[in-house]
């Protein structure tokens, strides 16, 4: 006899017992491509994620996560060219991200709040050397402090901050926004000597007992050119007409001004000679505005205070009252070649922003360097030819832009660390780029960016005001929370949603719990690999890997 | 009427929005219901199942967990209860193909009958299931104004039994019964019949349609349709990668260019008359739509048949106009 009669009906069992993740061949992986903002940040920002950050309203915690790589994220929000919004993938859909507008929201943030950073909790015991207090030195002493090193900066001006303050006018730069950041990271155990000039950097280095130096001089020698003039004419370069200016000492320009060149020096040098009275400030460059190597904005600022602009020009004599300039044409090459034809221009100065050179006269003693066009030459890892000597910004071969030296700051910081624990600093392997194509753009909603506000052209060629307003917070938010976080989870539930099966864990808003220090996990014993997660995630965080066979 | 979450990076259009505090739909929840459970046996990228888990996840959470099932033969009947397993995680009875909805009719007099009238009741099925063969208990639901959502998963097409062409199959469409032989291909145009029109001559007092792809506005409709009592009926459009020779991964995004094109207009209407329709938002032509499935490929390829791609846009201007689905030049969501 059976215990059960015959012909019973089971149990209702659930389907929990049917394993549908063997039908799979492809299974999906959460990854984090490189965000192409990121990846054009000279300074190595993680802005995906600092906008992230923002977007919930956690500013302290956006402002952190910048500074983890950049000590000065409210000068950075003034002055930075952003080639992150050059390269932002938001370009392709209406407008890239204003991420320069935000950063200066948030590092203004932090000065209004008087946040900081921690100091360091370990102490190396080592000493550090850095010469030049400007933005790649300021950002070497910070993160060498961070990892536990003595650090003092020897500066050979009267005030901090390098061509951020000699250089850069306060309508663009407030010195009171540059002097808090600099005193923040003073504030961290930093000694900077003012007035402290540094005739030869292996002594200073023997006779201070350091470990290592961190040569950044900077680019201070304005270049001269040769031109035929006048004994009563009137020429100055234009690094000393921005120095002077800021030292409150401005040089007298008398009414019409010519500015020769056409860099960021030259736009300031015009800009600047405006608000010091002139009438009329005439940039004489040799090339056309397409060749100029000037920023597009600073042009179209200058233009619109009323600097009138010269093209294809080059200054052949200087007297007094006025220059005499000769026509130029491009070649086949682009390359401009003299017409012979002449004109006269009024000129009461002219202003030479031609670039800049290095005063490399502390190296003199220093063996085994290699120079090069005026720049040291340093190896990947930041160190020159002599071991213990690192050096960047200005002085080593780039791009002289603030934000490059901050990165250089920051790149030889980690090599010297490196180097003083016998350790040598590896680069993390970038991952892939996140391209416009990995994104679904479906689920963004359409919305137009908040520009800053500028000052009105007539109003700000009077004094030195900042000529940008700062975002309010709302506008801020709304700008942040434009960014796609291209290549990274940004907590959208989609791939939990859209999955027929089921298949994807969602685990509390940063706890981490998930794969790969997510907040969603694969359930790979149901998911049977049907791609629809990969094709809706937003952000292109999610691909198919073939299973092993 | 559909109120999408103002600006966010996320959630206007996603499923989820971690910046809201409010409005959070029923999918972005961990503790949904999962009314339709892991294991099933749909193929891979299933509308169907994902159109399913949304739509019941929405009701069941609109009638506080006490929602009763009806299923009629089909897919989403096979694929969920092979015996003696069941993905179902709600109480759930499978009628005959052809009777779903007197079945729902009955089991909410039954409700009734007990006392236990919070008890809510929907009825589901297939294409072939509600056009075709429950067609006729259907109108009769919907005449006697039974209180029953039905809810209808529309895949144009027999597909359990092998992809035979149904009242729902879509003009041109190549099925096991409809082959792409011939001076015309395919499904013969002019035949067939518009589901949610029908429901809606019945004056009662809800009908709307709604796509897998359109997660908001689906949870929108059902959640509504369970706040009204009645005969209701919802036409929900779930692609079929195995039918309809697509890419499991496409399902959604066919979905979304159904809409985008208008050939799947979206819409509600109560006792019989339109009531709202969603926008189109990202017009897209009716090719980018077909391409992406092999049951239409003898359109395309070395000579394409612009005759019938035209005819097809014509449809769907012609629902864009019927519905005006375009938005409005002021619109600027």
């Amino acid at each position: 006899m059976k215990d059960e009669p015959f012909a019973i009906t089971l149990d209702v069992g659930s389907s929990l017992a049917n394993k549908t993740g063997t039908w799979r061949t492809e299974r999906p992986v959460y990854l984090n491509r490189m965000p192409p903002c990121n990846a054009g940040c000279p300074a190595g920002e993680n802005i995906q994620q600092w906008l992230y950050d923002a977007e919930d309203g956690d500013y302290g915690r956006a402002w952190r996560t910048i500074m983890a790589d950049n000590p000065l994220p409210a000068v950075m929000g003034r002055v930075c060219y952003h080639p992150c919004q050059s390269a932002c993938n938001r370009g392709q859909l209406d407008e890239a991200v204003g991420i320069n507008s935000v950063e200066r929201f948030l590092g203004d943030q932090a000065l209004a709040s008087g946040w900081s950073v921690p100091p360091a909790e370990v102490d190396s015991g080592k000493r550090v050397l850095i010469i030049g207090a400007g933005p790649s030195g300021l950002s070497a002493a910070y993160h060498l402090r961070r990892l536990g090193h003595e650090v003092v900066i020897r500066e050979a001006g009267p005030h901090a901050g390098g061509m951020m303050r000699f250089g850069i006018p306060s309508y663009r730069l407030p010195r009171d926004v540059l002097d808090a950041e600099i005193d923040r990271i003073r504030a961290m155990g930093v000694a900077i000597h003012l007035n402290s000039h540094v005739p030869d950097a292996l002594t200073a280095m023997r006779d201070g007992d350091f470990d290592a130096v961190f040569l950044a001089v900077g680019a201070h020698i304005g270049k001269r050119a040769y031109i035929p003039a006048g004994e009563s004419a009137k020429i100055l370069d234009a690094v000393t007409l921005l120095r002077d200016t800021d030292a409150e000492d401005p040089p007298q320009l008398g009414r019409r001004v010519v500015v020769y060149g056409g860099g960021n020096t030259a736009m300031d040098a015009a800009r600047t000679a405006k608000r010091l009275g002139a009438e009329e400030a005439v940039v004489v460059y040799r090339r056309n505005r397409d060749k100029m190597p000037a920023h597009d904005e600073e042009v179209q600022e200058a233009l619109e205070e009323g600097v009138l602009m010269q093209w294809l020009s080059t200054i052949k004599q200087v007297d007094e009252g006025s220059i005499t300039v000769e026509k130029m044409e491009l070649d086949d090459n682009g390359f401009p070649q003299p017409t012979g034809e002449t004109e006269t221009l009024d000129a009461d100065s002219v202003v030479l922003a031609l670039g800049q050179n290095v005063d490399l006269s502390l190296l003199d003693e220093v063996p085994d360097l290699e120079i090069e066009d005026g720049v040291v030459k340093v190896d990947e890892h930041m160190m020159t030819g002599y071991p213990g000597i690192f050096a960047g910004g200005d002085m080593v071969p780039s791009e002289r832009t603030v934000t490059v030296a901050v990165g250089h700051g920051k790149l030889a910081a980690r090599c010297i660390d490196g180097w003083l624990r016998d350790e040598p600093y590896v680069r993390p392997v970038r991952p892939e780029p996140a391209l416009f194509e990995d994104l679904n753009t479906w689920y963004y909603t359409d919305a137009p960016r908040t520009h800053r506000l500028k000052l009105d052209a007539i109003r700000r060629t009077d004094d030195f005001a900042e000529i940008r307003e700062g975002l309010d917070e709302v506008t801020a938010m709304f700008e942040a929370r434009r960014c796609l976080s291209c290549g990274n989870c940004f907590n959208c539930d989609n791939c939990f949603g859209v999955c027929p099966d089921n298949a994807v864990r969602k685990f509390d808003l940063h706890s981490a719990a998930g794969d790969n220090g997510r907040d969603y996990a694969f359930d790979l014993d149901y998911c049977k690999g049907c791609g629809i997660c990969v094709s809706e995630c937003p952000s292109g965080a999610i691909r198919m890997v073939p299973e092993e066979t | 009427m559909n109120d999408r979450l103002k600006f966010y990076q996320v959630g206007s259009f996603a499923v989820g929005n971690r910046l809201a505090e409010e409005g959070q739909k029923v999918q972005s929840r961990p503790d949904r219901t999962n009314a339709l459970n892991s294991g099933h046996r749909a193929c891979q990228g299933c509308g169907e199942a994902l159109g399913a888990r949304y739509a019941v996840d929405a009701a069941v959470a609109a009638a506080d967990g006490k929602l009763v099932a009806v299923n009629a033969t089909g897919c989403l009947e096979v694929f969920s209860t092979p015996y003696p397993e069941t993905s179902w995680r709600i109480p759930w009875l499978h009628s005959v193909f052809g009777n779903a909805p007197a079945v729902a009719a009955g089991v909410a007099a039954a409700m009734r009958a007990k006392g236990t009238p919070e008890v809510r009741v929907i009825g589901q099925a297939g294409d072939g299931g509600t056009v075709d063969i429950g067609f006729g208990t259907l109108s009769g639901m919907f005449e006697r104004n039974d209180d029953v959502l039905f809810i209808c998963y529309d895949n144009e097409a027999y597909m359990n039994t092998g992809v035979q062409r149904s009242g729902a199959t879509p003009p041109a469409a190549r099925t096991m019964t409809t082959q792409a032989v011939g001076p015309h291909p395919g499904q013969p145009f002019g035949q067939g019949k518009d589901m949610p029109r029908i429901a809606m001559a019945h004056d009662i007092p809800y009908v709307a349609t709604a796509s897998v792809s359109d997660l908001h506005d689906l949870e929108h409709k059902v959640t509504k349709a369970m706040s009204m009592h009645g005969a209701r009926y919802l036409h929900v459009f779930v692609p079929c990668p195995l039918g309809w020779g697509a890419a499991s991964k496409d399902t959604i995004r066919i979905a979304r260019l159904a809409v985008q094109s208008g050939l799947f207009p979206l819409f509600e209407a109560e006792h019989g008359h339109i009531t709202s329709v969603t926008k189109i938002r990202k017009q897209a032509p009716v090719e980018e739509y077909l391409k992406l499935q092999r049951r239409y490929s003898h359109l395309f390829g070395e000579h394409p048949d612009t005759e019938t791609i035209e005819h097809i846009q014509r449809i769907a201007n012609g629902n864009i106009e019927r519905y005006e689905l375009l938005p409005d030049a002021e619109d600027d969501r």
